[in-house]
């Protein structure tokens, strides 16, 4: 291998080359995706199992919630991811300044999803519809509608974590990239971020139809 | 240099936009399909499409048709495993008191909370009149 | 020949103690876990102590049945997540690995450090719930007690979530350390069979361990809020939290064996000096064992009042389990057909591991059968089952891979007569401790009471005076394994004429682990191609 040779700064001692370290930090990165995947799976599990002994109970909460926040918000998301991956690209053709642009954008939409949810969310507080002992709402029919709202506040919950830590990840992005850490050399951080915002597109790819598409 | 080959696919632009547009089609859809009524065939319908959703990411956002096949596998596992955990727990909660139909009763007469008198007839499963109250399963087998 | 100890090594290239809390060298990491962990193996043995004390007679002797109740909880809790779960990955996985492999370190040093780290936390969390309240609901925390009981659950649940992060970290390095930085020219199945363990255990660990996570994280939420998913007071199924904890548990409990076969394969090859029998299928098991691994759980709720249909398919195919395990056991003995075996301790630890791990094993096939274990269920049976291949296998194998690697660790031997002493108090002992469980289980003594009927008197006075020796066997082992650390013989590079690579660097190695690249240039086992170097004695054989 000849790039061997040469050393830039940013290849840590115990790897012989940057292919090497950069495939490390993708398989790194894949490995924690799939735990991200198991870590969503319990509540998935959950969700399925009440579901399939609640159907109607979990008809008859759904349409509480609201629709159109919901597909918006599922826009927002999928727009976010293309701005995510148009980010990457830049940056492996050098466009600083664009890769900059496409950060910001992603960091805005998911803010706009963040302020989306603090609507939807309030709304549902304000109707008592928490889960458990704060569940005061009387309008549904059903078993235990409680565990719905449990079930829609764990999930949309965990993943609005997510939501909130990319964008965290993506601002520092940012401000590495202004700073010119980055090159078509070495963008691993961006590409990991990515792959990351990615899978949590993906999740609330399927959080929508299960919550809020109820048939 | 194979590092090219492996680390750096440069998508053409108009790839990406085709596929964020694709998702979002589906995405009017699948709101557009939920508002009929097909049925049992609802939920699959709504699954199928966010199925095709997902591997649209992780086909190209995610660049797993390009990449190292390795990475395709952690995918698929993490999928696999999550389908055996969710499966073989259901063989349980949904086929609960097959063979001995004991009419349990709660050992919490207060378990069930929120019970509306109105709804406990509209249910369709077998296994669902007995795991209402989740708690009466528990007695079932001794 | 004499051995010295080379003059820059790992331990003293950097000295003060910040100089090993901010380390990032992976031999280091391993020794800072082996301090917790062996101190966590210790309080654990000092609350089973407790226990047999206690079991002594029927009547109350130290404690009545709520501080019973605590002190079996507070055993297991710290065995199973302190102790045995991170034991063998974390100490041996984290030194030993790498330099099986060539490498220079693991692939990520620093996550490496912060796994350390976040065990340290869950290590205090465990001492804070222990000081507030204590634990009584036993490790497997079952609802609907665990979401009524007023010990201290939440901090203790709070300290499994953490610890199996620090899980997850090391399972997720390790992946990535076997598939990246191998040495050049080291294929997959060039591979010491250790490497394969340490692979195999790191895939259940990043599998299984997040469904633990989100269960505790789960329950303590029932706890707060109740969200209505364990807890039948809020419309929950406490079926269900089983399903939930044994999809992570019963995959948990070959994160404890997988790597104790792995040292175990080392060991056999390493005294028989001779290549290992079906090294194909040693490795492919230990993929067999973690994949079958996560279809069985349901076989511990046999009388939870799952379904039948779910009862019938966990029975069916936990007899799958026992396949693998077989194949191993069968060509461990092949190995040493014919070999020039060398009864060193490290060989004796390994062969107590076959015969007790046997045993463990088939008793697990014997409470796998549905209808047995209907009887069986929550008895001693079960407590000796899990016991024979907790402490018969993995508790085996850890210390003969510490008695193996220890002069690679401190580049000292330890006393030789001392340990063959040790090995055989603790075999002994352990038999007598488990062996009459066995009997008093199928007689219909429950598991987890305080007291018991008369007629056990004798069998639990008996199992409480092995635990003794147990525990006089293991206080030796401490005391001469670390008088070795500071006064030992110089063991030299490779005192046991070994053939992987770990052998190759000085005892203690470098900081770098080798001088430049290693290439590999024979494989693990090529003990009929190759004579191994630097050897300190001549082959004993019998
Ligand atoms: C041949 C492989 C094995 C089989 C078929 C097997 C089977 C079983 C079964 C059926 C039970 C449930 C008994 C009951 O609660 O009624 C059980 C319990 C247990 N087994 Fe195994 N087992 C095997 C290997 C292992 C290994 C390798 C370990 C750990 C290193 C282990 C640890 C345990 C533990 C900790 C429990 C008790 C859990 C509890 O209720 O607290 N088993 N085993
Ligand atoms: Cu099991």
């Amino acid at each position: 291998m000849s790039q061997i040779t040469e050393h830039p700064a940013h290849l840590q001692h115990h790897f012989t080359d940057v292919h090497q370290q950069a495939e490390s930090a993708k398989l790194g990165m894949w490995i924690f995706l799939l735990t991200e995947v198991l870590l969503f799976g319990g509540l998935f599990c959950f969700y399925a199992i009440y579901r399939s002994w609640n159907p109607d109970m979990f008809h008859n909460a759904h349409a509480f919630l609201n629709v159109w926040m919901g597909a918006t918000n599922t826009v927002v998301l999928i727009v976010s991811s293309l701005t995510m991956a148009l980010a990457i690209r830049s940056m492996q053709l050098g466009k600083r300044k664009l890769t900059m642009w496409f950060l910001a954008g992603t960091v805005l939409l998911a803010c706009v999803f963040m302020v989306i949810k603090y609507f939807e969310y309030s709304h549902k507080i304000h109707l008592g519809q928490l889960p458990g002992k704060w569940y005061f709402f009387e309008g549904i029919a059903g078993t235990n509608p409680h565990i719905f709202f449990s079930a829609y506040f764990l999930m949309t919950g965990l993943h609005g974590f997510h939501v909130l830590g990319g964008i965290g990840v993506i601002t520092w992005l940012f401000i590495k990239t202004a700073r010119g850490s980055f090159s078509p050399e070495y963008y691993t951080p961006i590409e990991m971020t990515g792959l990351y915002w990615h899978l949590v597109d993906l999740i609330w790819i399927f959080l929508f139809p299960l919550f809020y598409l109820i048939g | 240099m194979k590092d090219d080959a492996a680390q750096r696919h440069i998508l053409p632009l108009n790839l990406y936009l085709a596929v964020g547009s694709g998702l979002l089609v589906l995405t009017v859809i699948t709101v557009v399909v939920a508002q009929m009524d097909f049925g049992p065939m609802n939920l699959l319908i709504a699954m199928g499409i966010a199925v095709i959703k997902a591997t649209l990411v992780a086909m190209f956002f995610m660049h797993l048709k390009y990449d190292n096949k390795i990475y395709m596998l952690v995918f698929s596992g993490s999928l696999l495993f999550l389908g055996v955990f969710i499966i073989f727990t259901m063989f349980d909660t949904l086929r609960r008191g097959d063979i001995y139909e004991e009419i349990a009763e709660p050992y919490l007469k207060e378990a069930v909370i929120y019970r509306k008198a109105e709804t406990t007839t509209a249910l369709s499963h077998p296994a669902a009149d007995t795991s209402n109250t989740a708690s009466d399963t528990v007695t079932s087998d001794h | 020949m004499e051995h010295t100890i080379p003059e820059k090594h790992y331990l003293n290239e950097a000295t003060g103690w910040k100089s090993w809390l901010m380390t990032l060298d992976h031999k280091r990491i391993g020794i800072l876990y082996m301090i917790m962990v062996m101190f966590s193996f210790f309080l654990g043995g000092v609350f089973a102590l407790l226990i047999r004390w206690e079991l002594l007679s029927p009547d109350k002797i130290l404690m009545g049945p709520e501080m019973y109740n605590q002190a079996f909880s507070l055993h297991g809790i710290i065995m199973i997540f302190l102790f045995i779960i991170p034991s063998i990955p974390a100490i041996l996985g984290n030194f030993v690995m790498p330099l099986m492999i060539g490498a220079k370190d693991v692939a990520f040093p620093r996550l490496n450090l912060a796994s350390w780290y976040i065990y340290v936390i869950g290590f205090c969390f465990a001492v804070y719930a222990l000081f507030t309240g204590g634990i009584d609901t036993g490790w497997t925390f079952y609802t609907p007690y665990s979401s009524e009981s007023t010990t201290a659950v939440i901090p203790i649940l709070t300290a499994a979530f953490v610890l199996g992060f620090s899980s997850i970290f090391t399972g997720l390095n390790f992946i990535v350390t076997i598939h990246r930085l191998r040495a050049p020219g080291m294929t997959w199945f060039q591979l010491p069979l250790f490497v394969w363990a340490i692979y195999a255990t790191a895939l259940i660990q990043v599998l299984a361990t997040p469904v633990l996570g989100i269960t505790l994280a789960l329950l303590m939420l029932e706890r707060v809020v109740g969200i209505g998913i364990f807890d039948p007071a809020m419309g929950g199924d406490p079926v269900l939290f089983q399903h939930f904890f044994w999809f992570y548990s019963h995959p948990a409990v070959y994160i404890m064996i997988l790597p104790g076969m792995g040292i175990i394969s080392e060991l056999i090859a390493t005294f028989s000096h001779r290549r290992i029998f079906g090294y194909k299928f040693i490795a492919f098991s230990s993929l067999g064992i973690a994949f079958t691994g996560f279809l069985v759980w349901g076989h511990h709720m046999f009388v939870s009042g799952q379904s039948d249909l779910a009862a019938v398919i966990f029975s069916f195919l936990t007899f799958f389990v026992g396949i693998p395990s077989g194949i191993k056991i069968l060509n461990w003995i092949a190995t040493m057909y014919k070999g020039s075996i060398s009864l060193d301790t490290p060989m004796l630890w390994a062969l107590s591991f076959l015969i007790l791990f046997s045993i463990g094993g088939f008793t697990g096939i014997v409470l796998g059968t549905l209808s047995i274990d209907v009887h069986l269920h929550d008895t001693y049976f079960v407590v000796s089952h899990f016991h024979y291949v907790m402490v018969g296998g993995t508790v085996m194998a850890i210390f003969g891979g510490l008695h193996y690697w220890w002069p690679k660790i401190w580049g000292r031997m330890y006393n030789e007569t001392l340990a063959r002493i040790a090995v055989v108090m603790i075999f002994v002992g352990f038999n007598i401790t488990f062996f009459v469980q066995f009997i008093m289980g199928t007689q219909g003594m429950p598991r987890r009471y305080a007291t018991y009927l008369p007629q056990f008197q004798g069998m639990h006075g008996f199992s409480s005076i092995g635990a003794l020796i147990m525990g006089v066997g293991f206080l030796l082992i401490a005391i001469y394994l670390i008088y070795a650390i500071f006064k030992g013989k110089p063991a030299g590079p490779n005192p046991w004429r070994a053939l992987t690579m770990e052998w190759e660097t000085p005892s203690p190695p470098t900081a770098g682990n080798f001088e430049g690249q290693p290439i590999l240039e024979h494989g693990p086992y090529d003990y009929d191609k190759v004579i191994p170097e630097n050897a300190l004695k001549p082959y004993k054989t019998i």
